[in-house]
């Protein structure tokens, strides 16, 4: 009962209260309310994580298994950031409180946190970004190529909208008049053609399934007929 | 604590002096939500309707999804090959739906994998999934008659941060070679990162999302790929238990209703273009019915 039962009715009485505030106003105060007990709840799970993180990598470490040296890293890395934010080190006093380091905020421009954030934290994060552009090049390559009718389909489509969005396309339609019918046939306005039109056509029934597809998902969680996100089972 | 129950109290007073104020404002009902509310009791009604029609004995049939009979495949393929298994739940945390979806798929690749004795890894982004898919895995285990082959170890938390967890599967992907790699839930920008770094190691690949944007990455990358409402039919298809799969049913209608609530728009845009005196009637529709 403990483990099923009251979890099973708390997210149906979660559920219910976030649905009904949203056509009935006067419940947006326990809407407010839920979303504060989620956050507390994932504050908590948080520092579970940070053990788990610890437990995983410390293991991993005194095992010696393949690649404890990256876990090595991860562990210092994590240490040494919490380090940095809990102590404050590099923290500059408000004007309010000179003589105390700590009244400081931690993430203020200068802060030890704030020059790992600055130098090391978005530099990774924009290398692992970056490097998108050559996965999405290797991508179309296998995607488009022309083994049957409908990849040729895509691979003609996916090359109107690729020259239409370039100068490359204005260029080489260049010939064709601005108004009249011709001009539908000009790259640029061929490709706007495509994108309002075909495209978002097949995005727009995507979406009403998926819609209906997270109705569907949540009622049955309201229902208690999928009870899976409790451990699975009846 | 005298000062602990004033403060109580003049919060209490305030919250309520706030709801009051706001259902004076707007009233009880947001009457600009009232079709939107009609709607939403229908699609209630229709799915609890076929939720009892299944329950009472009624014979409900689902078409084949391929993506899905494909994972006992994967898993097949990941035990003869003696190795692991890597799932990925996506990026959310368990109060987005998709994540509970992708939840309900590692249920029965985990019973799957109990069965054929190989290794299901799955590394989460968000602490409170790693306790739903720790609590979901074991039941699969005990199910599956296969208690003590459970490691809660394979379930970890590696980090909130996108691409610190991209750049922790990438890295784990490349030096273990999973098998097979399943990709169901919410994704952003990840996944064709994932999804490519999967096909170079030759990983049998299967993924799930309701994300629009990413669909295509997954459709170019991976052997199959659950679009949309594929992926949140994944647990009734499963689990084949009539309630859920009445619910299907149930969705199928809704799917009717918006069909014909589309069809009744380009008629009625149609039909002004000729028949100005409808304009009002087209206006009513897309800007009130429709919001």
């Amino acid at each position: 009962m403990m483990k099923r039962t009251i979890p099973m009715l708390l997210a149906m009485a979660a559920g219910i209260v976030m649905i009904l505030a949203y056509f009935f106003p006067p419940l947006t105060p326990l809407q407010d309310k839920t979303t504060v007990w989620f956050n507390i709840l994932a504050a908590v799970a948080f520092i579970l994580g940070g053990g788990n993180l610890l437990k995983v990598h410390l293991k991993k470490v005194s095992d010696r298994r393949e690649g404890w040296a990256y876990s090595m890293i991860t562990l210092a890395a994590f240490v040494g950031v919490l380090a940095i934010g809990l102590f404050k080190i590099g923290v500059n006093p408000l004007d309010e409180f000179p003589d105390q380091r700590m009244a400081g905020d931690f993430r203020a421009e200068g802060s030890g946190f704030w020059y790992v954030y600055e130098y090391v934290f978005a530099p990774l994060t924009a290398t692992i970004f970056s490097m998108l552009a050559f996965y999405v090049a290797s991508a179309a390559f296998r995607a488009f190529r022309a083994k049957n009718l409908e990849a040729i389909l895509l691979l003609g489509t996916a090359f109107v909208i690729l020259l239409g969005r370039t100068a490359a396309g204005v260029f080489l339609t260049d010939f064709l008049p601005e108004e009249g019918m011709l001009a539908n046939f000009r790259l640029e306005n061929l490709t706007v053609w495509i994108m309002n039109n075909p495209v978002t056509a097949g995005n727009r029934a995507i979406m009403i399934g998926i819609a209906l597809g997270t109705a569907s998902v949540s009622l049955k969680i309201l229902l208690g007929v999928d009870r899976s996100y409790l451990g699975g089972g009846d | 604590m005298p000062c602990f129950s004033l403060t109580s109290l003049l919060l209490v007073a305030e919250e309520a002096a706030a709801a009051a104020e706001t259902a004076e404002s707007t009233g009880l009902l947001n009457m600009d939500r009232l079709p939107l509310l009609g709607v939403a009791v229908f699609f209630v009604v229709a799915v609890v309707f076929w939720i009892s029609v299944a329950r009472s004995g009624g014979e409900i049939n689902v078409r084949e999804i391929a993506g899905l009979k494909a994972i006992e495949e994967a898993v097949g393929r990941a035990t003869e090959m003696g190795r692991s298994v890597l799932f990925v739940p996506g990026i959310q945390d368990v109060s987005e739906i998709q994540t509970i979806a992708g939840i309900t798929v590692l249920s029965k690749v985990a019973k799957t994998a109990a069965e054929y004795d190989a290794k299901v890894e799955v590394p989460v982004a968000r602490t409170l999934v790693m306790v739903t898919a720790r609590e979901t895995v074991q039941e699969a285990f005990l199910a599956a008659g296969r208690p003590d082959a459970y490691n809660e170890d394979l379930i970890y938390y590696v980090t909130d941060e996108q691409f610190g967890y991209v750049a922790y599967l990438s890295g784990m992907m490349v030096r273990e070679k999973p098998a097979a790699c399943i990709y169901m839930g919410c994704f952003y920008a990840e996944s064709l990162i994932l999804a490519e770094t999967g096909n170079s190691i030759g990983a049998i690949q299967v993924a799930g999302t309701a994300m629009p944007a990413q669909l295509p990455f997954f459709v170019a990358a991976c052997d199959y790929t659950l679009i949309g409402e594929e992926f949140y039919a994944a647990s009734a298809y499963l689990s084949e238990s009539p309630a859920e799969l009445g619910s299907l049913k149930g969705q199928d209608l809704a799917k009717v209703l918006a069909f014909g609530l589309i069809g009744l728009g380009a008629l009625l845009a149609t039909a002004t273009q000729f028949v100005p005196s409808l304009q009002g009637a087209f206006d009513f529709f897309t800007g009130t019915l429709l919001g």
